[in-house]
């Protein structure tokens, strides 16, 4: 299966409130709350670390979580986000997001 | 409750300032008939420390930005001030004349991910919108940046100041934001001048314009909910907070001086000497004006409108009491609901007859 690359759009804007993570898309002002598992992933997407790492490395380590179950909620969280144009998904490292944005 | 509603809840809970204003500037290269600056650099921020201030607010919790002045882009490092601010992940919404702005600025603030530009216009007149910018061809500039804005997919109001000079073009600004595509919001608040001048007062539009301006359902939506008679008064009503500023919001000006809001002239300390987030947290005006609840106000408790007047603790501040109320939004509920404020009775009732003079009965 090939490698998932998430970064962060950079038509986002996210502060952490709380312990929460707060994000709106300045597309269309679609606001997001995330939760702690949600916020690892978010924080991780640097466009460098393939996303099984990232469940691996981190989601698996810091939560009490199965390998399986963490994959697939992260898939859906990296899907959902993708669609709001929140995360940018590549198969191959992002480099430059605003060249992955402008193709979109 | 809408999220942003929630997290405005939760900033308030947790003490956090979640909306800024930040002017970086006063200087204009228009000077509107009815504007409350003065137009001089007295020592603005320099770059490095406009960014010192900013990562200071994203440390602080900032959300909301909002970059103004003044005309922002009078300012040659604009541009590399908002590249920073985008940077720090701030919500950015810029107010500006548009006056500046050509393809290649437009292009940059999409690039950049700029939530939302206000652009301020008067009329759908160039000739009206010019007499009150004193800058010939300003309207012409303003609207050709609208477009420039609109084609790069960006999200833009129109900002209109209802005033005397504009009383008749309502109607015709309206069809100009739909011709345009773009939002559009009407403002009748004139305040004093910012060195106490009460002069553009005179600017301010009568009852009757307030009165047809609050019963145009293009503006308010719903006429009869937006006009309908205040709720009684509850406990709840009365413990509440007059509005956001210095409690989730506050306002820095292009020298480093923090108010609790734009409107609101009170200074609370200034980040050339102090962090902001110590500011924040500690100055005294600020925590004076988060202890007020609305049973703290003598007059303004005692008003049928206290749960839903639209009053301005800044603009009581400038009528002399942050405590007090304010004229202008008693005239705002009484042209609303057809209801005088309990501020205008007492003035009644004790001869001070000011501002009843000028008001008319409802038709």
């Amino acid at each position: 299966m090939a490698q998932k690359y998430i970064a962060k759009s950079s038509a986002i804007a996210a502060r952490m409130l709380g312990g929460e993570m707060m994000i709106m898309s300045a597309k269309d002002s679609t606001f997001f709350t995330l939760n702690e598992v949600a916020t690892v992933i978010w924080q991780a997407a640097d466009g460098r670390t393939p996303l099984s790492e990232i469940v691996s490395q981190r989601l698996c380590q810091e939560f009490d979580v199965e390998p399986a179950v963490a994959a697939r909620d992260a898939e859906q969280f990296v899907d959902e986000l993708s669609q709001h144009g929140i995360l940018l998904v590549s198969d191959t490292p992002i480099r430059d997001v605003a060249s992955v944005s402008e193709s979109k | 409750m809408s999220l942003v509603a929630e997290m405005n809840q939760r900033a308030l809970a947790l003490g956090l300032p979640l909306s800024v204003h930040l002017d970086v500037t006063y200087r204009c290269n228009e000077r509107c008939v009815h504007c409350y600056l003065d137009h001089d650099d007295l020592g603005e921020l320099t770059t490095e420390e406009i960014k010192d201030v900013l990562r200071q607010l994203a440390d602080a919790g900032v959300f909301f930005l909002v970059l103004s002045g003044g005309e922002v882009l009078m300012r040659r490092d604009f541009l590399e001030i908002l590249e920073y601010a985008r940077s720090l992940l701030f919500n950015v919404k810029i107010k500006t004349n548009g006056v500046m702005i050509k393809e290649k600025e437009a292009r940059r603030f999409r690039e950049l991910g700029v939530e939302q530009i206000q652009i301020s216009v008067y009329s759908h007149r160039a000739e009206v919108h010019d007499a009150i910018t004193k800058l010939p061809g300003s309207w012409k500039k303003t609207i050709r940046a609208i477009r420039f804005l609109k084609s790069q997919g960006l999200k833009v109001t129109m900002a209109n100041v209802l005033m005397t000079p504009n009383l008749d073009d309502n109607a015709g600004t309206i069809a100009l934001a739909k011709e345009l595509g773009v939002w559009y919001t009407i403002d009748p608040t004139i305040t004093p001048k910012i060195d106490g001048d009460v002069s553009v007062l005179s600017y301010r539009a009568p009852a009757e314009a307030l009165r047809e301006v609050f019963r145009n359902k293009e503006l308010v939506g719903d006429v009869e909910t937006f006009c309908a008679p205040p709720p009684d008064v509850s406990e709840d009503i009365l413990d509440g907070y007059p509005c956001s500023a210095g409690h989730t919001a506050c306002y820095i000006s292009p020298y480093g001086d923090v108010f609790p809001c734009v409107q609101f002239p009170l200074p609370s300390g200034n980040v050339r000497n102090q962090s902001f987030l110590e500011i924040w947290q500690n100055s005294t005006q600020l925590r004076e004006v988060r202890s007020i609840r609305a049973r703290d106000l003598p007059t303004c408790s005692t008003c049928a409108h206290v749960g839903t007047c639209s009053r301005c603790p800044g603009l009581a501040y400038m009528e002399g009491n942050m405590r007090g109320p304010s004229s202008a939004d008693c005239e705002k509920s009484f042209q609303r609901t057809g209801i005088p404020s309990a501020n205008m009775l007492k003035k009644a009732a004790f001869g001070e007859h000011g501002n009843l003079i000028q008001i008319q009965p409802l038709a």
